[in-house]
């Protein structure tokens, strides 16, 4: 089915507290994940924001089956990966690819560019080894790197061509969705241009899903089709993502929107800035209702005692218990 | 009087692969209460620049190898070490980039927050704690009286950055120098702490050197705004005319390659090429490499930063012919 590629259903990551050493005793639950449902279309780019700690990276690590599903199903072309075994995951990640925030990191700075290419490719028995260097070389290609610096090592690099290798190791499987997590929130606006155009090029002619993981709402509104924006485990808002980005409806969106600096010195003084007090509280211990009751400048007696969910609202999802008069 | 006067500053790193014109020239002025923004790409001399004044650049590799920098008569870069301790962290304080970093783990907030006062003034311990307590308490930290005798790891980014603030301002001083104090942090958190700074400044009155890569902070908080690349001031500008009125090719690509000004769907605008090695002489601009606009002569002659009007000006040799 083309337009549930994939989908995930009810999907909570929780990790354990332990206390004490020998005996250990769980002492409390960190609800990273808390019940997210998404679909993914084929070709599609779905930008998903939120502060650190909502739990965006977890829920791509969650997809990727990098941490255990607590509950929900993640599904990809109708295999469940949460009841897999560790053959069929490792099967299916080769349709699944993660690109990660930090290319300074994410790279072994002992394997050289041709090594950390060609480990995918005969992991996954896609060429021999003998045969690799050409494979290696069209992918630096596709990437917008010479294929002359094969043999050098990642700290020869910039940060921009780091992270085109790291997007190169991603595509060596020919992957159906890549998920980028902050793929360009370390790079200068002018690399971060460059690493944008290039994801949104490969989508297009490879027609990859990607999944974009952002805390800039400019830099997502630019790539994304559609935009979940995610608070404290939850999706309170998604839609596409102009329209959710101009016009937001739940008040977290708007807030996030609101912090935006724009690059406009009259227009920056004069608007009225929605100041966030605080910090997100703790996902060990949400608040009751609805989690972002507290930091909220609507928020009722009804939103203390009822958690919102996020069902469809005019063109969009929306979780607010006030939207209509908000 | 300005109350900082730098005038052709130079730092040059000498490593093992050549001489790194880090800053190369660099001059300006910055007035009491007024918000200076540095911004340009990694590698451009924007931090450079500020740790020079601090007296922050390691040396070896680094030297500062010529260039005054005069804060209220005493020249920064040659004044006696006993002169520098009495102004640093004092008249100046500094915030880094990464508040994960810049607090000493195995110290107790308080103990950190209270050390400018100890060291600066002369105030008994019970004193600084309770001018500490009300720092605290004015960059927004609630029920900080039991929080400051936690450690660093129990506060989130947001708030250890709130706390570098309240520790570089604990002795009110009358320059503070922030380098990108908020690309580390979340949007929400980076507006909170720019009002912060800017309710700050108002209270004390000091000015501000602020350094950045994103033009949008810049356009809120800075009074004027100078652009570095490859080490030298190209653009220099009251913040409204610098975006209203861009000169510079270099300002104008920077700009063009904000995602939030370019049309949705459409491929986003980049500067093509790097950024030049600065351990290679350069002859001419050294952005003519990558500029729609370079002719011969920009590859051949070194462009000065030359006024436009007073308060205005840049060094683009096209610009000053008046060809573009």
């Amino acid at each position: 089915m083309a337009d549930s590629f994939l989908h995930l259903t009810d999907v909570k990551t929780h990790f354990p507290i332990h206390d004490g050493f020998l005996f250990k005793k769980q002492s409390g639950t960190v609800k990273a994940v808390d019940g997210v449902n998404l679909e993914i279309k084929r070709g599609e780019v779905l930008g998903l924001v939120g502060e650190s700690g909502c739990g965006k990276s977890t829920l791509a690590r969650t997809i990727m089956q990098l941490v255990p599903t607590t509950a929900g199903t993640v599904v990809l072309e109708g295999k469940n990966l949460t009841t897999g075994t560790a053959d069929e995951i490792q099967d299916m990640r080769r349709d699944m690819q993660m690109v990660f925030q930090d290319p300074y990191a994410s790279l072994n700075p002992r394997m050289t560019v041709f090594a950390t290419l060609a480990e995918p490719l005969i992991v996954h028995g896609i060429c021999k080894a003998s045969e690799a260097t050409e494979h290696v070389a069209e992918l630096m290609e596709t990437v917008g790197l010479a294929s002359r610096f094969m043999q050098k090592y990642p700290h020869e690099f910039s940060g921009g061509q780091r992270q085109r290798i790291a997007i190169a190791r991603a595509l060596a499987l020919k992957p159906k969705i890549i998920i980028a997590d902050e793929p360009v929130s370390a790079l200068d606006v002018s690399i971060q241009a460059q690493i944008l155009n290039l994801l949104s090029e490969l989508c297009r002619k490879m027609n990859l899903a990607l999944l974009f993981i952002a805390h800039d709402l400019s830099v997502v509104k630019h790539i994304s089709d559609r935009v979940a924006v995610m608070y404290l485990g939850r999706i309170v808002e998604l839609g596409s993502a102009v329209d959710v980005i101009e016009n937001p409806h739940h008040p977290y969106t708007r807030a996030l929107v609101s912090a935006i600096p724009t690059p406009d010195p009259a227009a920056e003084r004069n608007r009225q800035r929605i100041v966030l007090a605080g910090d997100p509280p703790s996902p060990i211990n949400p608040p009751a209702g609805c989690a972002f009751h507290p930091r909220c400048q609507y928020a009722q007696d009804q939103c203390k005692a009822t958690v919102p969910l996020l069902d469809k609202w005019k063109s969009r999802e929306v979780a607010c218990l006030r939207r209509e008069e908000i | 009087m300005p109350l900082l006067s730098v005038k052709d500053l130079r730092t040059y790193f000498h490593t093992r692969s050549g001489v790194y014109r880090a800053v190369d020239g660099v001059s300006f002025d910055l007035e009491r209460g007024e918000t200076l923004g540095i911004v340009g790409e990694s590698g451009s001399g924007k931090s450079v620049t500020c740790y020079s004044l601090m007296g922050l650049i390691p040396q070896p590799p680094g030297r500062i190898e010529s260039g005054s920098a005069v804060f209220d008569g005493v020249d920064l870069l040659n004044c006696s070490p006993r002169q520098s301790r009495a102004i640093r962290g004092k008249r100046i304080s500094m915030i880094f980039q990464d508040p994960m970093t810049s607090l000493n783990p195995y110290m107790r907030i308080s103990d950190q927050l209270i050390e400018p006062l100890i060291i600066h003034e002369d105030i008994s311990k019970k004193d600084a704690i309770k001018r500490g307590l009300e720092a605290l308490e004015s960059v927004g930290i609630n029920d900080a009286e039991k929080r400051m005798h936690y450690y660093p790891h129990e506060f989130s980014g947001g708030m250890r950055q709130r706390v570098m603030i309240a520790m570089a301002l604990i002795t009110k001083p009358e320059l503070l120098i922030a380098d990108e104090p908020t690309t580390a942090l979340d949007v929400t958190v980076q507006a909170q702490i720019l009002e912060l700074i800017k309710k700050m400044q108002q209270e004390i009155g000091m000015g501000v050197i602020f350094i950045t890569h994103d033009l949008g902070v810049v356009s809120g908080l800075c009074d004027r705004v100078q652009v570095m690349y490859a080490g030298r001031v190209v653009e220099s500008a009251d913040t409204h005319s610098l975006f209203h009125d861009t000169k510079h090719p270099y300002t104008r690509a920077l700009q063009r390659s904000i995602p939030a000004l370019q049309e949705k769907g459409k491929k986003l605008f980049t500067i093509p090429g790097m950024p030049p090695d600065l351990s290679k002489p350069l002859a001419g601009c050294s952005f003519a490499a990558r500029c729609e606009h370079a002719t011969d002569l920009c590859r051949a002659s070194d462009p000065q930063l030359s006024e436009i009007d007073a308060t205005h000006s840049q060094a683009c040799l096209r610009i000053q012919a008046g060809e573009i």
